[in-house]
């Protein structure tokens, strides 16, 4: 009771200085949810099914940090932001961590004030068109109608795009998703552009795939990442060292179904370190020493969530490609646990 | 009788703050400004206090950097090597231009729907009555997004214009002399062409063309002179009884000059053609355009209509029944007699109709219309993160075109209002 009068008290007191104080990890744990920012619906990285359930790719990851907060994964509120509106809801407290399909670039990292925690997905920026225009590069776009959600880097690449190859375009901006597949599949632009991974994710979800193409050129770097933020190194800490821990899992063939067992101790002292058998990685956090254990058991290591999200079974059919291990040629390289 | 002389008047007392009458309001206002600007100070000290928290800094550098971003719909030349103060002009000339051609159509409904509403015939005053009554009561965002989806939907895509090599035909042609083309992106109109130019003035502001400069001021000249052509006519039947045949005669001063001009320029219309993806050499007028124009005109139209019905309600049966009795048509009496009375109820609240209208254009967001809001309150914001100074800037800017434009319609009605002498 006494307890429930402070927490109000603390409550108040964060609405009346308006925005989160710096502790990011006490306030979630005071709320007893984790406040995830994802995307408003894109189908393989996070979008709601038809009982109200997120699932995805990102998703995964919010999962992941709330069981390494909470022990439970459930522990989430997602929050569905534009990408109008995804900053100012990180700034303003309303979510704690930031997990859709975000470019992490030099001006957000620091004007924004916002810290980015790792690369959970590289990603690059194409092109999709119609198959029956005939296209099958984005050079021949001269003079093409565009679609293009606003207020993402996809905006600033594609007029460097455009300016650097000396053709025009009329852009035509987008809100969200949803509106730019509709403006697309009505025919309103020629072509629609984002991240490659969300042209996949949005083609996988029209009643004819076959009929759409993604363009080979890829115009541009994106890092998507999850963000928290600026000030709070503790938090940050969490949310990258449990992305770390997803990556690693992986590279040691840690997975959802053996990390139970592996957690009673293994001949692998970096496992060991990860699961909290050694080391007691987790108190230096602030957190408890078998976090990992939850976080990986909440959907897998990396390559589980993966697989299961945005993988070549799923509709999505994403190849590894960069988002490989780095033994196996690609970008994924976690820090030593240590 | 001696008077009593007042008692003499003891000194101040401070309770009398309060239960004096001659101070009680003076403290009652101290108190509550005290109050109002100590809130303020609050919402300051909190404001500058969380951006030192976020670590951010107040300022408005931001708007000579380069925007990087293109706008579709710009008044002026703009590209993504221009600045961001550049991109909010293009925005608000965007917006000012929505609002101007919104309610100058709004206006022509609303007064031709509230006439036609008291019309004595049932059929039309009915199907004006359902025109009020059905966009009145649906919110504006949902007409908006009627007109773009079917404007979107029912239009052909520009390929569709593309004459197929095999049969030498195309799905769709064009309309009105095959100058306009109709598609679901965008309007393709003619533009103006001068074959022999008087050339182009370049300000840092926008290129001016001197030969729509010239034609402005040949047509305003134009204008000039037959208001003097009327005045005389006037002034012969003020002095004869018999008015002079004008009306020939205004139609060669107002447009003859005009027309010698433009063909001694060269002017003609440049047509839109198919050119790769979209029609090229034309004016493309943006769906989202039309659909923000439409749905902010018929909607607003309809108050305005309910205005204006009120107005001619509020003038006395009497002036149509006096002015039946000399003879005069019901259009004569409507437009002589009744709406000039009319327009002394109509101004005051078409001001504030006016007012909503240019508000409501920043709905434009929804259909993807670069307004204000879109740039400098959008696309500037996201890309700058500048959030507070954006959108104080913006409320800065809302307020004074609201201003402005309160203040010219208070003009207007200080013209028409019912002068006493």
């Amino acid at each position: 009771m006494k307890k429930t009068v402070f927490f109000g008290a603390l409550a108040a007191a964060g609405l009346t200085a308006g925005i989160a104080s710096a502790a990011t990890l006490d306030d979630v744990k005071a709320r007893g949810v984790l406040n995830c920012g994802v995307n408003t619906g894109l189908v393989g990285f996070a979008a709601p099914d038809a009982n109200g359930n997120w699932s995805g790719f990102d998703v995964a990851l919010c999962k992941a940090v709330a069981a390494a907060v909470f022990g439970d994964p459930s522990k989430v509120k997602y929050v569905p932001t534009t990408g109008q509106t995804r900053f100012t809801a990180l700034a303003s407290g309303e979510v704690d961590v930031l997990v859709r399909n975000t470019t992490w670039t030099f001006s957000r990292d620091t004007d924004l004030k916002m810290d980015f925690a790792g690369v959970n997905y590289y990603d690059g920026q194409g092109f999709m068109v119609h198959k029956d225009s005939g296209i099958t590069s984005a050079k021949e776009l001269d003079g093409a109608s565009v679609c293009i959600q606003t207020g993402t880097t996809t905006e600033l690449n594609l007029a460097d795009y455009f300016k650097a190859n000396g053709m025009s375009y009329q852009p035509i901006a987008i809100d969200s998703n949803a509106e730019g597949e509709q403006q697309y599949i009505a025919g309103a632009c020629d072509a629609y552009t984002t991240d490659a991974s969300g042209l996949a994710a949005t083609r996988a979800a029209f009643a004819d795939p076959d009929n759409h193409i993604i363009l080979p050129e890829i115009i541009s770097k994106e890092p998507l990442g999850p963000a928290v933020r600026h000030g709070d190194s503790q938090w940050l800490d969490i949310v990258k060292w449990t992305l770390y821990a997803l990556i690693a899992a992986e590279e040691y063939g840690v997975t959802s179904a053996n990390v139970e067992e592996l957690a009673k101790g293994t001949e692998n002292p970096e496992v060991n370190r990860l699961l909290g058998v050694e080391g007691g990685l987790g108190a230096m956090t602030g957190l408890p020493n078998d976090w990992a254990v939850h976080a990986i058991k909440a959907g897998g290591n990396y390559g589980e969530i993966f697989a299961a999200t945005i993988g070549e079974s799923t509709p999505i059919g994403l190849a590894r490609g960069l988002n490989a291990q780095w033994t196996q040629g690609g970008l994924l390289y976690a820090m030593p646990f240590r | 009788m001696t008077s009593v002389p007042d008692t003499p008047e003891p000194g101040f007392r401070l309770s009398q703050l309060i239960y004096d009458t001659r101070y009680r309001s003076l403290t009652i206002q101290v108190v509550v400004l005290f109050l109002v600007m100590a809130g303020a100070a609050w919402l300051v000290d909190n404001t500058i206090r969380n951006l030192n928290v976020l670590g951010k800094d107040f300022n408005f550098g931001f708007l000579g950097n380069r925007s990087g971003y293109d706008i579709a719909q710009h008044l002026i030349p703009y590209s993504n090597d221009s600045t961001h103060a550049r991109a909010m002009l293009v925005g608000l000339l965007n917006t000012l231009w929505i609002s101007f051609v919104g309610c100058i159509t709004a206006t022509v409904i609303g007064v031709f729907v509230g006439v036609m509403r008291l019309s004595p015939n049932w059929l039309v005053s009915r199907l004006m009555t359902a025109y009020v009554e059905v966009f009145r009561n649906i919110p504006l965002l949902l007409w908006i997004l009627v007109a773009i989806a079917l404007l979107t939907e029912v239009m052909p895509a520009p390929n569709a214009y593309r004459i197929n090599p095999t049969t030498g035909e195309a799905q769709t042609s064009m309309i009105l002399f095959d100058s306009v083309a109709l598609t679901n992106r965008y309007t393709a109109i003619p533009s103006m062409e001068f074959l022999r130019s008087l050339g182009v003035v370049n300000t840092p502001f926008a290129p001016i063309s001197l030969d729509v400069v010239a034609v402005l001021v040949l047509f305003a000249v134009s204008i000039w002179a037959n208001r003097r052509f009327v005045g005389w006519a006037n002034a012969v039947q003020a002095a004869t009884g018999v008015r002079p045949t004008t009306w020939w005669k205004s139609l060669l001063i107002l447009f003859a000059p005009v027309i010698v001009l433009l063909i001694a320029l060269g002017f003609r219309l440049h047509e839109p053609t198919l050119q790769g993806f979209n029609f090229t050499g034309g004016t493309n007028v943006s769906n989202a355009f039309v659909a923000l124009w439409a749905g902010l005109s018929l909607y607003t139209g309809a108050f305005i209509a309910e205005i204006v019905r009120a107005g001619i309600l509020a003038v006395s049966k009497g002036q149509t029944e006096a002015a039946a009795a000399l003879g005069m048509r019901s259009g004569r009496i409507m437009r002589l007699v009744i709406l000039p009375q009319a327009l002394r109820v109509i101004v005051p609240p078409l001001i504030s109709q006016f007012l909503n209208l240019t508000k409501n254009s920043s709905l434009a967001i929804a259909v993807g219309y670069m307004d204000l809001r879109g740039t400098l309150g959008g696309i500037t914001l996201n890309q700058t993160g500048r959030e507070l100074e954006c959108i104080l800037l913006m409320m800065l800017i809302y307020l004074s075109i609201s201003l402005v434009i309160s203040g010219a319609m208070n003009l207007f009605n200080r013209k028409v209002r019912l002068k006493e002498r």
